[in-house]
């Protein structure tokens, strides 16, 4: 703990790097994903390749994602591009799968509703199904975040892994406490995403916040529910099984 | 790049001897396979009891959380410096990263039992230990094994890092090959691994879905 005291300014500058590698692959990540969840969730076969392919790219191995980029698109091996590149790749391969099922769970009844009113596709899509989408997403968001912040540090092994570079300069140098403050920064910046993706989901998301208090609510109003004395009427229904 | 990476597979010393391409995939698995098993002997009984009595959801997934957000290369580093090099330090690293996904799997499925088969089964006279075990385990088999999945790609990935702290594995032609700017021999490494995690997600896929009928059959 002492050496992250005496070194705050060090730890300061690579906490900035840090978030500056891990914060926009997280936010290219969403922005992507949502585009392609967007214009392809109702076309199955470009949905079936997207998510093939995301799947394929998330398997591939971080530290090899890393060294691959720069004989693909021609950067220097050491450019912090790659790991900008790697990162966000990673975050929308998670998050587009996410989007995909977060679209699919919009109730049918408010997209009628919505074709009802007069909405056109796109307008029902961006003002119905994306706010609808908000609470999925952010958890998926939460994940990728937090995975974003903890793969960054993997980079430092080629050179651009922010607070990652408190790990190999603490290893080559024998001194544990450096790297100890490592990961107690890289746990907190974890933490603190976190906690700033939820809250803004919930931010963004104040009727979900209404439901549930009404539903809370509304279950202590009604009565309890007990076992019917006569049975079920509706022919082979067992009691209690409608209210699933 | 890619011209110096084909050279290097076409050359016939590089399959053979302790460093050779078989060997080091050897290495990769038996790392990854022992740090998969240490975290399945911890994460099982861990989640069968959290799904089973539905007791600690709030410290599954704050441990999951904080497990996920863990910096291996940082764990892997500390231990080293601290235990000295060997195969325990990488190995605790992988094991971390492991526990999340098969508990998460394993919590999941024994969860999701439907409590109507639960009430059943106790209804018949069983016991406790032979729900879970004749009951629930079957029942979970499907998420069981995608969290084991989950759990075997990632470890599989990160074990290319043991070769940062001196051990072997695919990793070891990425670092070798940096120290060297023998960015072929890089290539290497990272077609290598990427190669294997393919081809362990398939294998693993492919298992997933000859369990799954069987699942079918228990439920009906």
């Amino acid at each position: 703990m002492n050496w992250l005291l005496d070194n705050l300014p060090q730890v300061l500058g690579l906490t900035v790097e840090h978030l500056y590698l891990s914060l926009v692959p997280t936010f290219v990540g969403v922005v992507v994903a949502l585009g392609l969840g967007l214009a392809f969730g109702n076309r199955p076969r470009a949905r079936a390749i997207i998510t093939a392919v995301a799947s394929a790219i998330f398997t591939i191995p971080s530290l090899a994602l890393f060294v691959v980029i720069p004989s693909i698109i021609g950067t220097q091996i050491l450019d912090p591009l790659n790991v900008l590149i790697a990162l966000a790749l990673y975050s929308t391969s998670l998050l587009v799968r996410t989007v995909f099922d977060a679209l699919d769970a919009v109730a049918p009844e408010v997209l009628n509703a919505a074709e009802a009113l007069g909405y056109s596709h796109a307008r029902r899509r961006i003002f119905v199904d994306l706010p609808l989408a908000v609470a999925p997403l952010a958890a998926g968001t939460r994940v990728a975040a937090v995975t974003n912040v903890s793969l960054v540090s993997v980079g430092a092994v080629i050179g651009v892994g922010g607070l990652g570079q408190l790990f190999v300069s603490g290893y080559q140098r024998n001194y544990p406490d450096q790297i100890l403050a490592g990961i107690i920064v890289i746990l907190l910046l974890a933490l603190v995403f976190d906690r700033v993706i939820a809250v803004t989901a919930r931010l963004l998301t104040p009727w979900l916040h209404l439901g549930t208090a009404a539903a809370a609510n509304g279950t202590k109003l009604r009565p309890r529910p007990h076992a019917p004395e006569v049975p079920a009427q509706h022919g082979t229904a067992a009691p209690g099984q409608e209210t699933k | 790049m890619i011209n110096e990476m084909l050279a290097y597979f076409a050359q016939g010393a590089n399959w053979a001897g302790e460093s050779g391409i078989p060997a080091r995939l050897g290495e990769h698995l038996w790392y990854s396979f022992l740090a998969v098993a240490a975290a399945a002997v911890v994460a099982f009984p861990v989640g069968v009891f959290i799904g089973h009595t539905g007791t600690g959801r709030v410290f599954l997934v704050s441990a999951s959380n904080v497990l996920r957000a863990l910096p291996s290369l940082g764990i892997m580093t500390l231990l080293v410096l601290l235990m000295g090099i060997g195969l325990l330090p990488p190995l605790a690293a992988l094991v971390l990263i492991a526990i999340p996904p098969i508990l998460a799997g394993v919590y999941a499925g024994v969860a999701n039992v439907d409590p109507e088969v639960v009430d059943a089964a106790r209804a018949i006279g069983m016991k406790d230990s032979r729900i879970i075990l004749q009951v629930e385990l079957p029942l979970a088999l499907p998420l069981i094994l995608g969290g084991l999945r989950g759990a075997i790609l990632q470890v599989v990935a990160t074990a290319t890092i043991a070769a940062y702290v001196n051990l072997g594995g695919l990793g070891r032609y990425i670092f070798d090959g940096l120290a060297l700017y023998d960015y072929g021999q890089v290539l290497v490494g990272a077609v290598l691994v990427t190669g294997l995690a393919l081809v362990l997600d398939g294998l693993l896929g492919l298992a997933a879905r000859a369990l799954s009928p069987a699942r079918r059959a228990i439920a009906n």
